[in-house]
Order: C-alpha cells, then sequence, then structure tokens
C-alpha cells in the first residue's frame, strides 16, 4: 500500500499562517472542481449513448412506419395473408411473414427447451465439478459461433441430411432452419437455466436428501419447482432469440414470402424478408424501403414483449430466496 | 441397518420394500445422469460435425493465395483479401467507439450514478438493448447513419452500428468487475486525499480491467460474426478492390479517407458465396467459414482464459 500513500502526499493544511499561498490555492482547487465536473459530465454523456440508440431506433421505424400505414391501411397490414410489396398487386399482410416466424421459432423451442433444460438440470445437479467446468466454457463457445456459420451448416449439412429421410423435401425448409436455430440457442436456454438453478439455496437440497430423496426426486419436485420462474424465464427469452434469428433462416427457408404452418415448407420470417429487400437495391423513400421498417416495427415489438415478460420472470424469482 | 434385533416376517419385508424402492429409483437417478451426458455428449458431436464438415470442405481451399486475392467470378481464383481488410478496419472502429462509450457508461453507472430516475431509466435501456435482435440495428443504421448522417454504405457506418450493437455486453462487463472491487479500496484512495476521478483513475479502472477486457473480447468476437446488420445498410455488393490506406503519403501521416470507402467482411463474403448456385462457391464459403469459426473461438477461450486466470490470481 505504500504505492498508494505515494501517490497522495498529504495536502498542506490552509491555515491562516499560509494565506500568503491561498489565490494560488483558490485556483488549484477551481480546476481540479472543474475537472472532476467535466470528467462526471462525459461520462454521463456515455451513459446517455444507449437511452439515445433506444430513442432513435423507436423514432425511425415509427417515423418510417407512420409514411408506411399512410398507404397501406393498418387492418389490410394485420388481415391480409398475402405479402408481395414489390408486386404490381402489392398485398401487404404480415401474418404471411408472421407464420414463417412462428413455425420455425416453435421448431427451434421443440429442440432448445428439452435438450436446454436436460443439459442445465445436468450440469447443475448431477455433474462432477470436472465436468462442469469443462462443459461451461464448451457451451458459451458453442453460442459465439456466429449464426452465417449455423446458416451454412442448416442449409449444406441439415437439409441434405433430412432429405435422405424425406426424399421430398425442398431445398428451402423452414424444418432445417428451425432446427439448427434450435441448436444455437441450446447453450443459451441451458446457461440461463442452471443459473435459476443454482440460485436455489442448498439447504433446500440437504431438507430433501435428509427425508430419503434421491438426486433425481431432489432435482424434479424440489429444484425445478423453485427455479420454475427463471426456468420459463431461460425459455421466453430463448424465444424471443429465436424470434429475431436472422442469417439462419434467410440462407436455410428461403425468402419467399409463405402463408404456411407446415415445416416441410419453405417461407421467408420477419427477418429474412428484410434481409432480402437489402440485398436488392431499393430506392430510400420508396414503398418498398418502408415496409423494411414496418416489419422490423412489428419485430421489434414482438421482442420487447418477450424480454419485458422474461425479465419480469427473472425478477421474481430473485425476489423468492 | 437390517432388522436382526425382532426377525419378523411383516418388518422384514417392509425393509424389502422400501429397499426395492430405494434400488429402483437409485436407478433412474443412474438413467438421468447417463441422459445428462448423452445430451451433452451430442451437443459436442453436433459441433464437431459442424467444424469437421468445414474443414473437409474448406481446407483444401486454404491457401496463402485465399487471403491475398480478390473475390472473384471464378471460385477457383477467389479469395478474402478485401473481406478480411474490411473485417479489421470496421472492428477498428467499433473498438474505438465502443470501448470508451461502453467503459465510460458502466464506471458512471457505477461510481457516479446517484439513485434516481435517469439511472433507472438507462439500467432498464441497457437490459433491454440487449434483447434487441441485431437485425435491428441495421434498420437503425440505414435510416440514421446510412442516409440522416450521410455516412452511405461504409467502414464508419457499419464500425457504428456495430459498436451501438455490442455496447451493452461491455457496459455489463465493466460493471461487473467493478462491483468485485471491496469498498476499502476506495476509501483507501480518498484518506490519502484522491478526489473521485484519481481513484477511478488508479484504482477502479486497472483493477477491473480484466473483467473489461474479457468483455471487450467477446463483444468483438460477436462484432466480428454479425452478418444481417451490415446486409441491412446495404453492404453485399462485389469489392476487388482495398479502401484507401489509413497510412497517408508524406504530406498527411494518417488519411481518414477509409473510413467512407465502401467495403465487405468476412461474414458478407461468406454469405455472398453461399447463395451462389454453383458448388464449388461452396468450398469457399466452407474455407471463409472455417476462419471466422476460428477466429471467433480463439477470441472467447482467450477472453474465458482471462477471466478464469484473474479471478484466481485476485484475491481481495
Amino acid at each position: 500500500m505504500s504505492s498508494i500513500s505515494l501517490k497522495y502526499p498529504p495536502q498542506p493544511v490552509v491555515t491562516a499562517a499560509t494565506t500568503v499561498q491561498r489565490p494560488v490555492k483558490v485556483a488549484a482547487n477551481l480546476r481540479r472542481r472543474l475537472t472532476e465536473r467535466s470528467i462526471e459530465t462525459l461520462l454521463l454523456l456515455a451513459a446517455l449513448v444507449s437511452v439515445f440508440t433506444t430513442l432513435a431506433i423507436v423514432a425511425i421505424l415509427v417515423w418510417e412506419s407512420i409514411v408506411f400505414f399512410r398507404t397501406v391501411p393498418l387492418l389490410d397490414f394485420l388481415t391480409d395473408t398475402q405479402w408481395t410489396p414489390l408486386f404490381d398487386d402489392a398485398h401487404f399482410g404480415i401474418i404471411a411473414l408472421l407464420s414463417g416466424t412462428l413455425t420455425t421459432t416453435l421448431v427451434a423451442l421443440l429442440v432448445a427447451i428439452p435438450f436446454g433444460t436436460v443439459l442445465a438440470i445436468y450440469l447443475s445437479e448431477f455433474a462432477p465439478f470436472r465436468v462442469r467446468e469443462l462443459a461451461k466454457p464448451f457451451l458459451e463457445m458453442l453460442g459465439g459461433v456466429p449464426t452465417i456459420v449455423y446458416g451454412y451448416f442448416a442449409l449444406l449439412f441439415v437439409t441434405p441430411l433430412l432429405q435422405k429421410i424425406h426424399p421430398g423435401l425442398p431445398g428451402f425448409n423452414m424444418l432445417a432452419a428451425g432446427l439448427v436455430m434450435g441448436i444455437m440457442i441450446v447453450p443459451y436456454v441451458s446457461s440461463l437455466s442452471e443459473d435459476a438453478m443454482r440460485a436455489v439455496p442448498m439447504n433446500m437440497r440437504e431438507a430433501s436428501y435428509a427425508m430419503g430423496a434421491t438426486r433425481l426426486q431432489t432435482a424434479l419436485f424440489v429444484v425445478t419447482p423453485a427455479a420454475l420462474s427463471g426456468l420459463a424465464s431461460s425459455y421466453i427469452l430463448g424465444i424471443s432469440r429465436a424470434v429475431g434469428e436472422t442469417m439462419v433462416v434467410a440462407i436455410a427457408a428461403g425468402m419467399q414470402p409463405n402463408f404456411t404452418f407446415n415445416p416441410a415448407e419453405p417461407a421467408a420470417t420477419i427477418t429474412a424478408y428484410i434481409v432480402q429487400v437489402a440485398l436488392g437495391d431499393l430506392p430510400h423513400g420508396s414503398i418498398g424501403y418502408q415496409t423494411i421498417f414496418a416489419a422490423g416495427l412489428t419485430l421489434l415489438l414482438i421482442t420487447l414483449l418477450f424480454n419485458i415478460i422474461g425479465h419480469l420472470l427473472r425478477r421474481r424469482f430473485r425476489e423468492a430466496y | 441397518m437390517s432388522p436382526q434385533s425382532h426377525p419378523t416376517t411383516t418388518n422384514d419385508a417392509a425393509v424389502n420394500e422400501i429397499r426395492r424402492l430405494i434400488a429402483r429409483h437409485k436407478t433412474w437417478d443412474g438413467l438421468f445422469g447417463l441422459l445428462g451426458i448423452v445430451t451433452l455428449l451430442s451437443a459436442l458431436l453436433v459441433f464437431a460435425t459442424l467444424f469437421g464438415q468445414m474443414l473437409v470442405n474448406g481446407l483444401p481451399h486454404l491457401s496463402w493465395e485465399f487471403f491475398t486475392s480478390f473475390p472473384s467470378r471464378r471460385a477457383a481464383s477467389a479469395g478474402i483479401l478485401s473481406a478480411w481488410v474490411g473485417t479489421v478496419l470496421v472492428m477498428l472502429v467499433t473498438t474505438l467507439v465502443a470501448v470508451p462509450l461502453g467503459v465510460g457508461a458502466g464506471i458512471y453507472l457505477e461510481e457516479y450514478a446517484a439513485r434516481n430516475l435517469l439511472t433507472d431509466i438507462i439500467e432498464i435501456n441497457v437490459t433491454n438493448l440487449a434483447g434487441v435482435p441485431s437485425i435491428i440495428y441495421g434498420l437503425l443504421a440505414l435510416g440514421l447513419f446510412v442516409y440522416q448522417f450521410g455516412l452511405g454504405q461504409s467502414i464508419a457506418a457499419a464500425g457504428l452500428t456495430l459498436a451501438l450493437l455490442i455496447l451493452p455486453v461491455v457496459i455489463v462487463a465493466t460493471r461487473e468487475a467493478i462491483r468485485t472491487i471491496p469498498q476499502n479500496i476506495r476509501e483507501g484512495a480518498y484518506a490519502c486525499g484522491a478526489t473521485k476521478w484519481q481513484m477511478v483513475a488508479h484504482h477502479i479502472i486497472p483493477y477491473s480491467l480484466p473483467g473489461i477486457m474479457t468483455g471487450v473480447i467477446i463483444g468483438l468476437a460477436r462484432a466480428i460474426g454479425e452478418t444481417a446488420p451490415i446486409i441491412t445498410i446495404g453492404a453485399l455488393t462485389f469489392i476487388a478492390f482495398l479502401p484507401p490506406s489509413p497510412f497517408g503519403d508524406a504530406e498527411h501521416l494518417l488519411s481518414f479517407e477509409w473510413l467512407l470507402a465502401p467495403f465487405t467482411v468476412m461474414p458478407i463474403q461468406m454469405f455472398n458465396w453461399i447463395s451462389r448456385p454453383e458448388e464449388a462457391f461452396q468450398a469457399n464459403a466452407a474455407a471463409a467459414g472455417l476462419i471466422l469459426v476460428v477466429m471467433t473461438l480463439s477470441m472467447n477461450a482467450i477472453a474465458i482464459w482471462i477471466r478464469h486466470h484473474f479471478r484466481k490470481k485476485i484475491k481481495w
């Protein structure tokens, strides 16, 4: 600690005897206070950038959507089942995109929730210390693989594999995209779920063991119910990720809007549509340009809803103990 | 525990019944343990397949020429020169913007912020921004950076977009790192006459550096692989040239022309090759994917190592 005391030598105390130095002292103090103030202001501005980002996102999406909804009535947007904004016979039914988003998300959840939950229970309640220490960074790294690589995997490995089982499957389909998206979300769900289960106090497990319960009984009937809102929150945040996922669906599920809930068919999701428009060269201010903002606003509202529910659930489980 | 003192038949039966019950439940225990291991191994298998498949398809294509040639209409001679140069420059902008802003915001929230409405708003904001899909950032960039600020489809626009995208990661990592510093360090600094900023600059920032670095590296690993926001700003074009050099001519030591230059990055180049119908280009995509995965995984591994290493070392 000697280095610290050297860094800040004690300041001479200002007394009546040292009044000669006072003007210098006051100036130094003032400069010091000014520096402190300006640094605090700079840091506050840095923190406010996140608020400005949110405001800018909302402002831009809403602004362009207002222009869009001047041409397209909201009712058509919500009830039409065709999405063909770039055709002569233009239709703007967001349902055609929502069906794709919903189907791929459902397929993804059917993979991510069972696998994620089993992994979480295993890692939190069963795995030896060594296995957990190795598995956690591995899963973390699996979650760090770029989504474009997962898209490549879905299109060029999973789809041909599925076609061997079911030869009629088209080259672009929501099944392969959903399955790979599910694999992608497993680390996310398992790590959030595991955190929730590890937050359950040890004495609850000990009480259960004392009553003669086995590990599995304790895990399923004591720990899981206690961590339930945490588990639910991890599922909901998983849904929100699946809904917003772009590259896997854009590559493997095709970009044709298609009002269907059949995972064996190709269909565009909201995100894939935005990519498709961005790939073309749409003039700034055209109706096609505005559609991606209306689609983006829909996407933002959906993910926002899930995120809010997820955080409310998480807060509840945090307060339980 | 055997009931030798009271060898009555009813007691025996009851004990046997309990033993069978316990044995049955223990079997289920073992089965679930097995299921857990199988699940973990299948995750490993999926990853091995993903990596192995890219290795088999991409490795023959990896050569020195692959790094030093521009993309081309002929798959065999196409390379990633403009893509990796673009990635390096975009990451440079992202780092220079995201690190000061993120660390500054983290320090403000932990050390300066009063408990008031504004702080609550900022905190809720950061949490929510982390959950916004990346493609939404692309739309923000398209409307704000590309058209309002007039940056066009440039390196600056892409770098700023990715910086905003990873800002929550850096902020959260900074805050978590600062939170582990015990209060008596701050009190010690104040007791020696330090001002708040001196305390932060001489103690808080150095001590939280490993945590901050972990967050920055994880954020950059994410930014390197991000494709959707960059496609959304309209940067999917055929780029067979390099941006102007950042090291200018004799008159100006540094030139900033490259900031506004059109560009391409690794994931975009890979997407471009995946969407070609010719099979030859898929090998290029595999090779580019291989490089991307190796880059992101090693960055994540470094981050995990830093965290692990310093957590062990620092004992307050």
